[in-house]
């Protein structure tokens, strides 16, 4: 009963990350929404600068940093993601990777899929952006792939949907 | 339904009749919520001697309670149909709760003193999703009208609808119960996989349930010393304990109260087991299932279903690993672990002899190996992880007092004392070290870890329904991986931590076969 799996033979087998990216339009995506984010502090600041003009060095030091803390995540950040997070299935699993610093690996049998959801927000659905959600029995987390253009979206859910179906059973 | 269940003799035609919980249990209400409300009645009586009309209130109090209780009895009904168990309750609100009966996953019947003296029971039903709301629980069936529910709900389909009394005091079978139309058949072939010896009771002060109530007494001791006004100075034998301890040094004092709580937690813990798991019995049933009943005076009864039994977790904390104890636990869906697991219904040993919990383990699961398999050690890198946690988490109380010598004027001798953590951390994760490991022994995958409490999980591999693999940047640079297999029993997720990342293929390809193969790459 031991090591029947084909893959316990080859002396170093390693996992490989899975084959697809997402849509390129999540990095403008993911750029924008970073963007967005740090207007908030960027903001604050400007309006603390304003108030306090009699001594204005610290607050433009300040300013000076945030702005470039800013501009590094807004520009690395979505290309490192987009690097990072990458999906793949096969008929037989799901396959997700994401993480940039601590990298997360998920796979899923598809006979024990429970639920695959597609999600879109107001501004995702601008950039033509859907997320898909694929759970399982366990409630250990979900498989997440963000960031999928529609049609690739819609076709994964169909073909999961498909084949889960030709599973029978609870899936626990 | 519209129609109210009033006489109860109309014969169901179509759907089965809503059934009213035992009569009996109108006696019980009143002493039992009197007796939950004693504490408070209790310093309400003391605090209303000065205020004067304190014992009034807790005579409404009471009568309120007892009314609810009344109130409560009237507006329950259930019944059991064909795909659904449904419960009615609610007064002003009617709720009708429904349960489709194959959700139905355990079912629990308990029966405290006043019940057992009045012939009923408690029955509560896990669906799992709902076990840690209210879920499905009647309070106050009889005994035989229990038994033949959990006959009912677990044993659908197969036409075996059989009782047998355990949840009373074990007399001889009463029979002659009639199940949905099916006269009851002899009792279901029974295996008892264990039942306990009285010298188990020698494991009780090891298991450190009397910390619990300490806590209970303290907190008790406290809301009544600060509610009711009682000084507990003014009481006779404490102030004789206290001015006894300003007296001798301050060395043998600390010294003595450590003896005096050492003894009470031993004391405490030992009627703790006695009261739990006196009676234990885990038997399994032809009709594909485990049955576990126990307890003094509350007994309790506890039925799970052997297809949702996915594994077993070995589990022996510290204390009780020196005397040589362990205790056994279920991987099963819809059956809470960790926490509660005893409350929770998953117990299936308690603590015992190390060699009956590998014995009793290996007869749930149907194979010794996954217990005495030769595990897999994760080598020197998880080793120095180890370590390296122990001894960060450890620095961090001497490396504060230090800072706080330097920066607040504290006592230079408390950074000194306080690096006696070191070594006890050093000892942890060097036993840490020691406990980890896996293994893959025919349909399990076996899991130990831990130091404090170590666990050994064997989990069926058919039970494992994905997989997640987590690398920190510090483990990416030490080539290891956190391996985690999730399922839907048990605790979810059970992790085997630091796994070398060469070691990490293997065992998820021969616990899953297939599953990696299309993304792997070979060199």
């Amino acid at each position: 009963m031991t090591s029947d799996g084909g893959a316990g033979t080859a002396p170093v087998a390693r996992l490989r990350p899975p084959r697809h990216r997402v849509s390129r339009r999540a990095i403008a995506y993911w750029t924008v929404r970073a963007a967005v984010g740090w207007l908030v502090p960027l903001a604050a600041q400007v309006v603390w600068l304003l108030s306090d003009l009699s001594n204005p060095s610290p607050h433009v030091l300040w300013l000076a940093v945030t702005v470039i803390v800013a501009a590094v995540h807004v520009v690395v950040m979505p290309q490192w993601r987009f690097r990072v997070h990458r999906w793949e299935t096969t008929p037989e699993a799901v396959y997700t990777q994401a993480g940039w610093l601590n990298q997360s690996r998920r796979i899923a049998p598809v006979s024990r899929i429970q639920t695959v959801d597609t999600a879109r927000g107001p501004v995702e659905q601008l950039f033509g952006l859907t997320n898909v959600t694929v759970t399982t029995a366990s409630a250990a987390g979900p498989l997440k792939i963000d960031g999928l253009d529609h049609e690739t979206a819609q076709r994964l859910v169909d073909e999961l949907t498909s084949t889960t179906q030709a599973h029978t059973g609870d899936a626990t | 339904m519209t129609v109210d269940a009033d006489s109860g003799l109309a014969p169901a035609a179509v759907a089965p009749q809503w059934r009213r919980l035992s009569s009996r249990m109108l006696a019980v209400h009143p002493v039992q919520e009197t007796l939950r409300a004693l504490p408070a009645l209790l310093i309400a009586f003391v605090a209303g001697r000065s205020s004067g009309n304190g014992g009034l209130w807790g005579l409404f109090g009471v009568v309120v309670t007892v009314g609810l209780g009344v109130l409560r009895w009237a507006t329950t009904s259930y019944r059991v149909g064909v795909d659904q168990v449904q419960v009615r309750r609610g007064f002003v609100r009617r709720r009708v709760l429904s349960i489709p009966r194959d959700r139905v996953r355990t079912v629990d019947i308990t029966a405290h003193p006043l019940h057992r003296l009045l012939g009923l029971v408690r029955i509560t039903v896990g669906t799992g999703q709902s076990d840690r709301k209210e879920g499905l629980r009647l309070d106050g069936l009889t005994a035989a009208e229990g038994d033949r529910l959990r006959v009912e709900l677990l044993h659908r389909g197969a036409a075996v609808a059989t009782v047998e009394p355990e949840a009373t005091t074990g007399s001889v079978a009463t029979g002659g119960v009639v199940a949905g139309g099916v006269a009851a058949a002899p009792a279901p072939a029974e295996t008892v996989l264990a039942s306990m010896r009285p010298g188990w009771v020698w494991y009780g002060p090891f298991t450190l349930s009397g910390l619990v109530t300490i806590g209970v007494v303290a907190g008790f001791v406290y809301r009544l010393a600060n509610e009711a006004h009682v000084n507990p100075g003014r009481f006779g034998p404490l102030r004789a304990i206290s001015h006894q301890l300003a007296r001798v040094p301050l060395g043998i004092a600390i010294g003595e109260v450590a003896l005096a709580v050492l003894v009470f937690v031993a004391v405490a813990s030992t009627v703790g087991y006695v009261v739990a798991f006196w009676g234990f019995r885990l038997s399994r049933q032809d009709t594909g299932t485990l049955h576990m009943t126990r307890g003094l005076l509350t007994t309790r009864a506890t039925t799970i279903e052997e297809r949702r039994l996915r594994g077993v977790e070995l589990s022996e904390p510290l204390l009780l690993r020196a005397v040589g104890g362990a205790r056994c636990i279920a991987i099963a869906t819809g059956l809470r672990v960790g926490r509660g697991a005893e409350r929770g219904g998953s117990l299936l040993l308690p603590p015992a002899p190390h060699a009956e919990a590998v014995r009793v383990a290996a007869e749930v699961l149907g194979d010794p190996r996954p217990l005495t398999v030769r595990l897999t050690g994760h080598g020197r890198r998880a080793a120095r992880r180890r370590y390296l946690r122990a001894l960060e988490v450890a620095a961090v109380l001497p490396v504060g007092l230090a800072l706080l010598w330097w920066l607040a004027g504290w006592p230079g001798w408390a950074p000194v004392v306080a690096l006696a953590v070191l070594p006890v951390a050093a000892a942890l994760a060097a036993d840490r070290v020691r406990s980890l490991g896996h293994a893959i022994s025919g349909g399990h995958l076996v899991v130990r870890q831990g130091s404090v409490v170590r666990r050994r999980y064997a989990l069926a591999r058919e039970g494992i329904i994905g997989w997640h693999l987590r690398q920190s940047i510090f483990q990416r640079r030490a080539g290891v991986v956190t391996v985690i297999a999730t399922t839907a029993a048990g605790r979810q997720h059970y992790s085997l931590l630091d796994v070398p990342v060469d070691l990490s293929v293997p065992v998820v390809a021969e616990a899953t076969p297939g599953l990696l193969d299309p993304f792997l790459i070979v060199g």
